[in-house]
């Protein structure tokens, strides 16, 4: 009997596994042992003891119950079928990565490089002025082996945000006295107080919260927007959170986590379904200003909105849910690919009824715009 | 400890009126019976607090609660010496013309035990009850610790040495989830998500906790509450909103709900200012409206 619930258990805890819930074989054994304490006939209180033991984040416990109320009840030859309309997504969908930014140069005679004037070659050399002005070409306007380049550039950049004060304190010259010190210091000198010790507070770099969209109008910039995401995921030392959007807000931040940056993309388009589609951004940052923003807003975040601003939702909400979300951070950069055109006016009415409520409002079409954006994080104050 | 089934729990918790679904009153029971850590999460006033203060009643045995914030250190967490005696002793000291020793200065008498400390402490007739509370509000630095200290229960002073739970507390976690907490610390514990009661329940919970209120006030309030969460709000009112209103209109002798008053008093269950002007007036009247259109049981 016992080797057949054990048996049971461990063959649950595989597929929990396959469904991506974190279960080991050590939360299994608790299981196992939890077990004689419950009326295991009592369907509830088995399945809450599996649960309260196996699920440990709020948004795995949908798939769990699905799982559970399959695997013990149907015959088992029933849940196998069952289970694989189940399983992860991902592997039945078609890949869905964001379409190159444009198609290859021989297809587009504009599209060779006006300061070459050769076709250009299968690795883009770097010399000090091509450097240059790829550095001030829109991205937009670039060429595939271009892009790979800026990709390699956007990859290697470091980015520092500005720091905040934390409630910690720490040894320093701050104004607090520090009386451990103090009094360890006094017993060098015989329990004489010579000198006073002080501390001084913590400092922390700032949260990033990025926000991109990936709707139609930015297809052009989408995939090198997400480079760029990766490149900050990777190269600060605090966590970035990050979403996409364009009808509908998606969480990209676990998608991002991979270690390489092409199994990282495919991952964000597994998980986005509305590429290149039309564009809400009201209604999409009001969904992030309800369910995300006290989440991942604490401790004084800075959040980059990227987006060139055509929406096709209601600018009421826009200007409201902006309102919100600049009342919930430190510093809310709004990133424009079209404002590196010079005769680029922000004259949308949604750019128009967003505007009064961002702090910077930054061009990012170039690599020498992402460069000041940089400069401008690092030098965030430091309160 | 106490309980021999899942149902005597709840039971008990019951006669000590705190209404408990299965779920919960399973995690607990499991908490108790294999001496894990349960954590608990949810919305903000939903009785999260509540069920450590409730189970330390049922277990007679001491409530510890340690409230989280951020910044809160092991100075304020564990131990910390006592500087001002620490400092007084040093001129007494002096006055006589001796000179301190580490062992005598940094010695039990001088030493400030804070909850986790008091927790593992070996004193008591019964384990106590350690309620780290609101932990998303600590950091990232609070929380590594933690984990260590809950793994196994000892602490160690460099002064005084190593001190370990003989029979380690009963510990409850809970979250308002404004940060994640990170999964290896909910790995070690029970996992419970509380959400809103369901009508009966939070009738059942007005009734328990607020016993002056009339039938007819207690089911309105109750419907009324259930169909706000029904609404596009930016803060949802807990059971706690729920109650506090329920003990304003008893304040204001109301025996059943009136748009006015709604309207004077939503201040006690939304606390967001869009939230108030969205549900004010004709929103308000349309909810009223609709629970009197519900058939009476």
């Amino acid at each position: 009997m016992a080797g057949q619930l054990l048996r049971n258990l461990l063959l649950f805890g595989r597929l929990l596994r396959g469904l991506g819930l974190d279960v080991n074989p050590g939360r299994l054994l608790d299981v196992f042992h939890a077990l004689p304490h419950v009326e295991i006939g009592h369907r509830s209180d088995f399945y809450h003891t599996l649960r309260s033991l196996l699920v440990h984040r709020r948004e795995d416990q949908p798939l769990f119950d699905q799982a559970f109320a399959l695997f013990w009840r149907a015959p088992r030859e029933r849940w196998e079928v069952r289970l694989a309309g189940l399983a992860p997504k991902p592997r039945r969908r078609p890949l869905l990565v964001p379409p190159p930014l444009r198609a290859p140069p021989a297809a587009d005679p504009d599209a060779q490089s006006p300061d070459s004037g050769q076709p250009p070659a299968a690795e883009v050399t770097v010399t000090y002025s091509a450097a240059e002005v790829l550095r001030r070409k829109d991205f937009a306007e670039m060429t595939a082996e271009e892009l790979a380049a800026i990709q390699r550039a956007i990859a290697q950049r470091l980015w520092q945000l500005g720091q905040r004060r934390t409630r910690r304190r720490r040894p320093g010259r701050g104004p607090w006295p520090d009386l451990r010190r103090t009094v360890r210091r006094s017993l060098r000198h015989g329990g004489e107080l010579l000198t006073w010790a002080r501390r001084e507070p913590k400092r922390k770099p700032r949260p990033l919260v990025v926000i991109a969209d990936v709707s139609g109008s930015m297809e052009r910039y989408a995939r090198l927007l997400l480079h760029f995401i990766y490149s900050v995921t990777f190269g600060l030392d605090q966590p970035v959170e990050s979403f996409v959007f364009g009808t509908r807000l998606t969480r990209i931040t676990r998608a991002m986590a991979h270690r390489s940056v092409d199994r990282a993309l495919r991952a964000v388009s597994q998980t986005v379904e509305d590429w290149a589609g039309g564009t809400r951004i009201g209604d999409c940052l009001k969904s992030f200003n309800f369910d995300w923003s006290r989440r991942v807003l604490g401790r004084g975040a800075v959040v980059l909105l990227i987006s060139d601003g055509w929406d096709r939702g209601d600018p009421e909400l826009l200007g409201r849910e902006m309102a919100r979300l600049r009342r919930n951070c430190h510093r809310l950069i709004w990133l424009n690919p079209l404002l590196g055109a010079p005769e680029y006016e922000p004259l949308t009415r949604g750019m128009q009824a967003a505007l009064p409520h961002v702090d910077d409002f930054l061009p990012v079409h170039n690599l020498a715009s992402l460069e000041d954006l940089a400069a401008r994080l690092q030098a965030l104050p430091n309160r | 400890m106490g309980f021999s089934s899942i149902a005597e729990l709840q039971a008990a918790l019951r006669a000590e009126n705190y209404i408990a679904e299965r779920g919960l009153t399973t995690a607990l029971f499991l908490a108790l019976k294999l001496g894990r850590p349960l954590f608990l999460e949810g919305e903000a006033g939903v009785g999260k607090t509540e069920i450590a203060k409730v189970l330390a009643r049922l277990l007679d045995a001491e409530l510890i609660r340690l409230q989280c914030y951020e910044g809160l250190d092991v100075h304020h967490a564990v131990y910390e010496w006592n500087y001002t005696r620490q400092l007084l002793h040093l001129r007494l000291l002096e006055a006589r013309g001796d000179r301190p020793t580490e062992a005598e200065l940094f010695g039990p008498e001088f030493l400030l035990k804070r909850p986790l400390l008091q927790a593992l402490e070996n004193t008591r007739p019964r384990p106590p009850i350690l309620l780290i509370d609101e932990l998303d509000r600590s950091d990232d630095e609070f929380e590594a610790f933690l984990l260590e200290v809950l793994s196994d229960f000892q602490i160690t002073i460099p002064e005084i040495g190593t001190l370990k739970a003989e029979r380690p507390p009963v510990v409850l976690i809970t979250s308002n989830r404004t940060r994640e907490i990170h999964d290896a610390l909910k790995r070690r514990c029970l996992y419970y998500w509380i959400d809103y009661p369901d009508f009966e329940k939070e009738l059942e919970i007005i009734h328990n906790k607020v016993p002056a209120a009339p039938a007819q006030l207690a089911r309105q309030v109750t419907g009324f509450i259930q169909a706000l969460r029904q609404q596009d709000l930016y803060k949802l009112p807990g059971v706690a909103e729920t109650l506090d209103w329920t003990a304003a209109l008893v304040a204001l002798d109301q025996t059943a709900l009136a748009v006015d008053v709604v309207d004077e008093t939503l201040g006690v269950i939304l606390k967001y200012q869009d939230d108030v002007a969205k549900i004010k007036g004709a929103a308000a009247q349309a909810l009223l409206a609709r629970i009197a259109a519900q058939p009476e049981p």
